[in-house]
């Protein structure tokens, strides 16, 4: 039971996607002009990411190694559809906001890299927790980045008006460039963090971290595919 | 004229990752350096092309016919996946000069949300066959260039005293927003 829990709760914090571990950056830039456009495209991540841990884990045995990868992504895929005609059937305006990203989720490399790096080696319980923890991780942080930007770039958070009348928004936050400029703060300021406590812990500072590619799990195993070979 | 504001507008006024926020992943990931910035380009404009000549026909003569335009996700996902595979593959026999210099980006690219975003926007906005191999070429062509500017400006940026906690990612990141900021200047184009 505590292993679950562990599995869990790592999506919560110590990898946290996409602030701690960089992965999935097209939708966390694109959708959080807004936060609930955020929060509904991390509910979205949240369901395909669950379910596809789940069937990928119990499939994992009879999933020859070689055609894993296109296995993952067929299994993706039909979930993301699932996805696209629930949210035109229940909720159409966000659908249409969202837009081109519902279904580019299907090559958004949290689904593939979890597939890779957990589900594909663990059982369905475990497989179940990680997909719900990294879920929610990556829906919190949507959220907050998406509160963030609309908070400061237009005066509201999920459409109520939250600064005082004075405050003149920055407009440029909701616009492309903010998104890029907001996401490369925040990690900055994770990293600030991950110093500080490390440092009181009196251990050695981490480094930050580096290369996208190298964190993103689903270019790495292209280029473990590569060596493979 | 149609087609030279097509071309305009898909390179700049709405670039692909810079203000479109497309393939950033891969942008992020292969922006260190010059050399692999043009080569992981080329592989992109390469494979949009091939990508859209085969989803178009596709769509509009399998999944629009028969009412499963639902389908276009998976359908597309796995067409552009088995395409790679297959570009990889006869790149490695036919060609291997060019195989030595792109082979090691065809992988990446089946993850590219670029490639696949492309592929669904021209369905999207009833492009004409033509006007959507055209779409493909501009949009391809826009990210190589911002890949280039972005990865030219990185390489300074690694001989520049950058604060500790902006090293790597970060500083990345806000290097393309103010490139995407400047970007944004083109939009007045688009009367």
């Amino acid at each position: 039971m505590s292993s679950i829990k562990k599995e869990f709760l790592k999506g919560l914090w110590d990898e946290l996607p996409p602030f701690r571990v960089v992965l999935g950056l097209c939708p966390t830039l694109a959708v959080t002009s807004t936060a609930e456009n955020g929060f509904g495209m991390g509910v979205a991540v949240l369901f395909v990411l669950t379910l596809s841990n789940a069937i990928i884990s119990a499939m994992r045995k009879i999933i020859p190694a070689k055609v894993r990868i296109a296995c993952f992504i067929v299994i993706a895929a039909s979930l993301v559809v699932a996805v696209e005609l629930l949210m035109q059937a229940y909720t159409y305006s966000l659908y249409q906001k969202l837009g081109i990203f519902v279904p580019l989720i299907v090559v958004n490399c949290i689904i593939l890299g979890r597939a890779e790096a957990f589900a594909s080696k663990n059982p369905v319980l475990p497989s179940i927790a990680d997909g719900l923890g990294m879920g929610l991780g990556f829906t919190l942080s949507l959220t907050i980045l998406g509160a963030l930007r609309e908070g400061l770039g237009s005066g509201t958070v999920f459409g109520v008006p939250v600064v005082w009348e004075t405050f003149r928004p920055a407009h440029f936050l909701v616009m492309a460039p903010g998104a890029f400029v907001c996401l490369g703060v925040i990690l900055a300021g994770m990293n600030a963090l991950n110093r500080h406590l490390s440092r009181r812990k009196g251990e050695p500072a981490a480094e930050p971290q580096n290369a996208a590619c190298a964190s993103c799990a689903s270019c790495n195993l292209c280029i473990t595919a590569k060596r493979e070979e | 004229m149609e087609y030279f504001m097509l071309f305009i507008s898909a390179i700049f006024i709405n670039n692909i990752v810079l203000v479109q926020y497309l393939g950033t992943c891969p942008f992020m990931g292969t922006s260190k350096s010059t050399d692999v910035a043009f080569g992981m380009g080329a592989a992109v404009i390469f494979v949009m092309l091939m990508a859209t000549a085969f989803t178009w026909p596709l769509q509009r003569y399998v999944l629009t016919p028969f009412g499963i335009g639902y389908l276009q996700t998976i359908v597309f996902i796995l067409v552009i996946a088995s395409l790679v595979q297959f570009v990889e593959m006869f790149l490695k026999k036919a060609v291997p000069p060019l195989h030595a210099s792109l082979g090691l980006f065809l992988p990446l690219i089946t993850t590219n949300c670029a490639v696949m975003g492309v592929a669904i926007m021209v369905q999207r906005n009833q492009y004409s066959f033509v006007k959507a191999m055209a779409f493909s070429l501009a949009s391809g062509i826009g990210f190589l260039i911002a890949l280039i500017i972005v990865s030219a400006i990185r390489e300074r940026l690694d001989l520049s005293p950058v604060p500790v906690v902006f090293r790597g990612i970060p500083v990345a990141l806000v290097t393309a927003g103010v490139m995407s900021l400047v970007f944004l200047a083109f939009q007045g184009m688009a009367a």
